[in-house]
This record gives structure tokens, sequence and C-alpha cells, in this order.
């Protein structure tokens, strides 16, 4: 079946043009852009709507194994499909965590039965994540687990990474790191601050992000190990990141979009919805950061999609558990940045398809002939009321609940195939 | 006979005329080791001390074995009942033994260069039966000898060695002895088991066996330890095995009559496949072992003859 897209709003990251045109889809793959419809074409005329390379999340947390009441392989995917999210990246930090190659086999086939949005998979780094023993890279690897991460647990003993390090370097695999300094941010539910003190939250200055992320960065250099930082969101961490990439390593970053819309003064009354790991930073941070997308310091946003039940974050906010669900508000949030004039749409799809999609080895993310046609048609100016109580997640923890948002989904396409559309 | 060393340290202190001779005159040790009388003389009326302070098994037992078969009269120091365990230093203890007037001293030791150390002390010849992770020489030595008889020749051949090279005194004495010999040596290991700096010794550097192993002569596979196995050097047993145990799919890389060494005790399904282990046709594991024997007489008999030299030469400075 070949599929024509007609008078659309191309958004091509890779050239960074926001323009209107056609694009044409054959057996799961973009064969043509901008050309005339081939005979027997399903016409579909999108009215200037934007048709853009489906999302890429990197770092969303599914319960299985372990916590499926939270949720599931096939709750994320409905998510994930009405949401714009045509590829997930599914963390290792269930329990048990993905460690093993076992473990590996039996979520990717979970996942593939229950799911129609691709899911790839993160492994552990280390065992359990606890930092002691490296996991089976190797065979991890060829089992399909596109970089290694220990989520929020930080490897503590320097030498533990360091060899893990230079192993994953050996096969050309990528690390990902949570570099936050564990003693520093031990306990810590805000960050360092008037608005902290005044809620009288334990606290943690933004220099343990520039600590864990300087020590994980000695680490590369001395291994020259592919890596990625999972979220940096302190403007003091910036010049290591951009130190790091003029002296050659490879290295990118990333930051959740809730650190690029919403600042600490929204915890507002110990709301604990918008309880994050790292905390929600100051105003001069989440501008600094949101610079620092436009300017490609930092190479990829995501949503850190953290199921967490109502008995999680029904609690004190310092007990709270920390993380919100984004599958289904990556996109309205990111309209938040593109509406104020703060970035592109091709900037956003840089960060959240085109990059992602190249630092993991994906062929999706792009506009281009011969790529998969993993593509959604949104309309970035339609305005709603979040209702979290829609929201397809088991979990409904997220921090935009009642807020006024902009931008919606009106179907999702993987390999070609309609896998989401919009009903009033 | 050019062989002029007085202790037998390292290989890093040996000329290849001197690793040459020994290999000569072990080759002869062989032939009478193959006899049904095994008795030599060289050595009666002197007294080796065998200290270990490392567990050994077939390096005790081949050193005791040599002496033995040289005539000497050989004692094993056990340290698990010696004065060290009772916190006596080292040098205290190889005083104490050098009082007692020793010809020959080998010794094991778990830190490196101790072995030298205690060399500067004593008035014996001394032999390194393995210190920490610097130097293993007679190791060295019988599989060069084993190299040797096998191929015809101890240079111009490509010597793979892989495993743990970081933590192997085994590998680091091959490497230096190979490499005076002018082979082309290639060390294979996951980058966690390698040492730092180790391509500029003047060898090739693998992590992947196919690439390490293409057109190798002689296979050297060295042992891993079994407190480096789980998580801290390499992920599991199972994935070295994957990746860097030798089998016979792996060995067809190399040349199809490459030979297949290790220094022992092996971990079998580790770094070797059991059934290649015991191929009589590429495994010389064994003969290692035979050699062994042999290269440790040698070394033996040559140093006692530079000792009994040297005292001549003391004793008629003294009559002068």
């Amino acid at each position: 079946m070949i599929l024509h897209f007609t008078n659309a709003r191309m958004i091509d990251p890779e050239t960074q043009t926001d323009s209107l045109g056609s694009l044409t889809v054959k057996d799961g793959l973009i064969i043509a852009k901008d050309e005339i419809a081939p005979k027997g074409a399903n016409l579909c005329d999108l009215g200037g709507k934007c048709l853009a390379p489906g999302l890429i999340d990197l770092g969303v947390k599914i319960g299985e194994p372990g916590e499926r009441h939270r949720e599931s392989f096939r709750s994320a995917g409905a998510a994930a499909a009405a949401g714009g999210v045509t590829t997930v990246i599914a963390r290792p930090d269930t329990s048990p965590a993905i460690d093993t190659p076992e473990i590996l086999e039996f979520v990717t086939r979970r996942a593939k039965d229950a799911a129609n949005v691709r899911i790839h998979h993160l492994a552990a780094l280390t065992k359990a994540r606890a930092g002691k023993e490296m996991t089976e890279i190797s065979f991890l690897s060829d089992l399909g687990a596109l970089a290694f991460y220990d989520g929020n647990f930080v490897v503590q003993d320097h030498k533990v990474l360091s060899r893990a390090l230079s192993y994953a370097r050996s096969l050309g695999a990528l690390v990902i790191g949570h570099p936050q300094d564990p003693s520093l941010s031990a306990g810590a539910s805000a960050t360092s601050g008037k608005f902290g003190s005044l809620r009288g939250l334990p606290m943690v200055d933004p220099m343990a992000e520039r600590m864990g992320l300087e020590r994980d960065l000695a680490l590369v250099e001395m291994t020259r190990a592919r890596y990625h930082a999972d979220q940096i969101t302190a403007a003091g961490s910036l010049a290591a990141i951009m130190r790091a990439k003029a002296a050659g390593l490879d290295v990118t970053a990333g930051i959740s979009i809730h650190h690029l819309t919403l600042n600490e003064l929204d915890v507002g009354d110990y709301r604990t919805f918008f309880k994050f790991t790292p905390p929600l930073r100051s105003e001069e941070d989440r501008l600094a950061m949101v610079q620092a997308v436009a300017d490609g310091v930092i190479d990829v946003i995501g949503s850190f999609h953290t199921p967490a039940d109502e008995e999680s974050k029904r609690l004190p906010f310092e007990q709270a558990d920390s993380g919100a669900v984004g599958l289904q508000t990556l996109l309205p949030a990111a309209m938040r940045l593109y509406h104020g004039g703060a970035l592109s749409l091709p900037q956003l799809w840089r960060a959240m398809a085109l990059n992602p999609a190249k630092r993991l080895g994906l062929e999706q993310g792009r506009l281009t002939v011969n790529a998969p046609a993993d593509l959604i048609v949104f309309d970035p100016d339609v305005p709603f009321l979040l209702d979290r109580s829609t929201l397809l997640s088991k979990s409904k923890n997220t921090p935009f609940d009642g807020q006024r948002m902009e931008g919606r989904v009106l179907a999702s396409f993987v390999a070609g195939q309609q896998i989401f559309e919009y009903k009033g | 006979m050019t062989f002029r060393a007085r202790h037998l340290l390292g290989i890093e202190h040996l000329a290849p005329d001197e690793i040459n001779a020994v290999l000569d005159l072990a080759d002869r040790y062989v032939d009478l080791n193959r006899r049904t009388v095994k008795q030599s003389d060289v050595l009666a009326g002197m007294t080796q001390i065998n200290m270990f302070f490392e567990a050994s098994t077939r390096t005790q037992a081949s050193f005791e074995l040599a002496g033995k078969r040289l005539g000497a009269d050989v004692m094993n120091m056990s340290v698990a009942q010696s004065s060290f365990k009772k916190g006596e230093t080292l040098l205290d203890t190889a005083m104490s033994l050098n009082a007692m007037h020793p010809d020959l001293l080998v010794v094991r030791h778990g830190a490196s260069g101790a072995v030298a150390l205690l060399a500067d002390k004593v008035n014996c010849a001394v032999l390194n039966a393995g210190d920490g992770r610097h130097e293993h020489p007679t190791q060295a030595l019988l599989d060069a000898l084993t190299i040797r008889r096998k191929k015809g020749r101890l240079n111009r051949l490509t010597i793979a060695i892989c495993g743990d090279i970081s933590h192997s005194r085994v590998a680091r004495s091959n490497l230096i002895l190979l490499g005076k010999m002018e082979n082309r040596i290639r060390l294979i290991g996951p980058s966690t088991l390698m040492p730092t700096g180790v391509s500029d010794f003047g060898c090739e550097v693998f992590d992947d066996m196919r690439a390490g192993l293409e057109g190798a002569d002689v296979v050297m596979m060295l042992r891993l330890q079994k407190e480096r196995m789980d998580g801290g050097f390499i992920p599991s047993e199972r994935e070295y095995y994957h990746r860097f145990g030798l089998d016979a799919q792996k060995l067809t890389f190399a040349k199809p009559d490459a030979i297949v060494m290790h220094p022992g005790p092996m971990n079998r399904g580790v770094e070797i496949d059991g059934e290649l282990a015991d191929d009589i046709n590429r495994s010389v594991i064994q003969e290692q072992v035979e050699m062994g024997v042999a290269v440790r007489m040698a070394c033996m008999d040559l140093l006692a003859r530079n000792l009994r030299a040297e005292r001549g030469r003391a004793a008629v400075e003294v009559m002068a």
C-alpha cells in the first residue's frame, strides 16, 4: 500500500526546515519527498497540519517486570501512541533490574506482544544496579540492549565504573550516566535556595550535578568510552559538557521536558507530582537549559516517564516517590517552548527524534527517503485543559494536571501503519 | 657456554645467547629425564631451599624434582608453618636461612620485586619462581623450549598470548623472552585485563579473538583467576568464555598447525575448552610440564657452575 501525504507542514530535523510539502510512504519506508503522488496511492490531505518523525523517548520507565500495577507494556504502548512517541527506549530500573540476557529476552518478547509502538530496551550497567559488578555487556548488546544505564543509582566506586567503561568501549557500547554526586544528593528533594529553605525541605546544591558529571567525564577521558549524561539540569554543568565535546570525547547529554518547562516554585505547597530526581531547578537554570538545547550543547529531550501510583505520591514531600508520567504530555509541554519562541519545531525534533536515534544507532527519527515511516501528524495550536484521568498510562502522576496546554497529536504511524487516530 | 648470571630473577636480565644456552642444556636434560635412571651428580653436596610464599603445586614439585635429579639436598619450606606467619619480615627470614648456607634458593612471593629484594641479602644463587605480577622466568624458558622443539625454531613466529595479561607474570616473562628472540607477539584480552601502555612494548593488542589469532603459529592461553571472574574485571565466566575462551572454532582463525599452550592450572570451560586442551594434535600442555623439569635442571646447573666459579675466585683471592 502506498500512502501519500499532501499539504503537510513538514518538520524535518535533519535539514532544520519547517515547510509545506508532501511525503510518500510505501512498505513501511519513506520513498519520496515533495514528489507527485504515484498511481494508486491513498491520498491524505493534511490541510497544513504538521507532519514530523515520531518522537523517540529515551528513558521511559515501564513497570515490567515487577511493577505492572504502575505501568505495563500495553498501557505504556497506548499512551506512547497517543502522545506521538513511536519509539520508546525503556529503562532497566525495573525489579528485578534488566541485568541478564534472560530478563532482556523476556521483556523484549513481552513488549513485542503487547505494544504496537517500537520498544527498545536499555540494560543495567552493573548487576542489580548495585554498582559492584558489571553486567554481561557483550551478551546484552547482542540481544539488542541499546545502552547501559543504572538509572538514578550512581556507580560510586570509581574503579568499578572505569572498568565497566573500558569494557563497554571495547564493544562500542554506549554507557548512560546519572551525573549526581551520590553523597551530596542523598535524601534531597529540593534544590538549595530560598524556596527550598522556606519549605524546610532537604536540599542539594546544583554543584552535586557538576561534581558527578566531572567525575564521569574524567573517567570517560581516561577510557575513551561512549557516554551520555541522562539529565543535565543546572547551568553550572554546561561548561563541562562543552569542554568534553570540544576535546573530542564521544559525549552527549539529555534533559527531561519537566526541567525545561517547570521550575522549583511549581512545587508550591508540597505538590509531590512536582518531585523529580534531580529536583526542579531555579528559573535561571531553566532558561540556561532551554538555551543549551537551542545551541546543541544538550542533545536529547525526553519525558523520563516514571509512573508512580497514588500511594507512593500521597505522602509527605520528602517521602514521596520522584518522577512523573510524560509519554502523553511530552509533545504539548514541548509546544510551550515553541509558542514561547524559545525553540523552533525543527530544533525540538532534533532533540526529541533525530539525536536520540543517532545516538542509539536507530534508523528512524528522520524525514529522509529510505528512513522507516515512523510519523506523526499533529496540530501545535489546539488548546486544551489537561485532565489527568484521561491519560492512558496506568499511573496518572502528571504535573500538568488541570493546566492549559496546546498541541495535539492527530495520528501516529509506525512503519507506515497507523497505530493511533485522535477521535474528539 | 655463555651464561654469566648469578641469579635468575627475570628474563629481562638475560641476553639471547644466555637464553639459548639454557635451552640447549635443557634439551640434554630432557633426554636424561626420559631414561629410567635419571640420576646426575652436578649438584651433589649442594643445598637447595624452596621457599614458596604463595601456594604452588606444579612449580614447586618441578623444582624439587629437578634438584633431586641433579643430586642436591632439597628442602621445602612451607611458609604456612614458618616464622613468617608469626610476623617475621621477609628479609629476616632470608637472613636466617642464609646463615644455614644454602647454595640455591628458589623463591615465589606474591609481591612484585620481593625476590630481587631477597637476592641482595644472601650469598647463594636465587631463582625467581614467580614474583607478583612481575616475572616467572622459568615458565617463559620452558615455554620457549616447548615452542623450539615443536616448531623447530624460536624466531619469526607469530605468537598470540591470550587472557588476563594484566595480572600475569607468565605473560610478562614470555613477552620479554619472545620479543628478545625476535618473534611477532600479539596480546588478546578484554580491555579490563590489559595493562595500560602495553602497546608500547612492541606488540600488537587485540580485544577480539578472530583478529588476534589470524595467522598465529602459537596460541598461549593464560589462566583467569577465580577472584577476577565476577563483575570486577569481566561480567561473568560465560561471557568471558564466549568472547575469549579458546575452542576448536576460534582456533580455526590461527594457522592450521598452530599449537596450543597453557601454563596451568587450567579452568576448563572458562579460558579453554576441555576437549581442545586434551587434543594431542594441538595441545602441548603436557609437554610444557615435562619441559619444566628439564629447564629448571638446566637453570640450576648453570647457576651452580657460576656459583662454584665465583667461590673459587674468592678463595684464590683469600690465599693470595
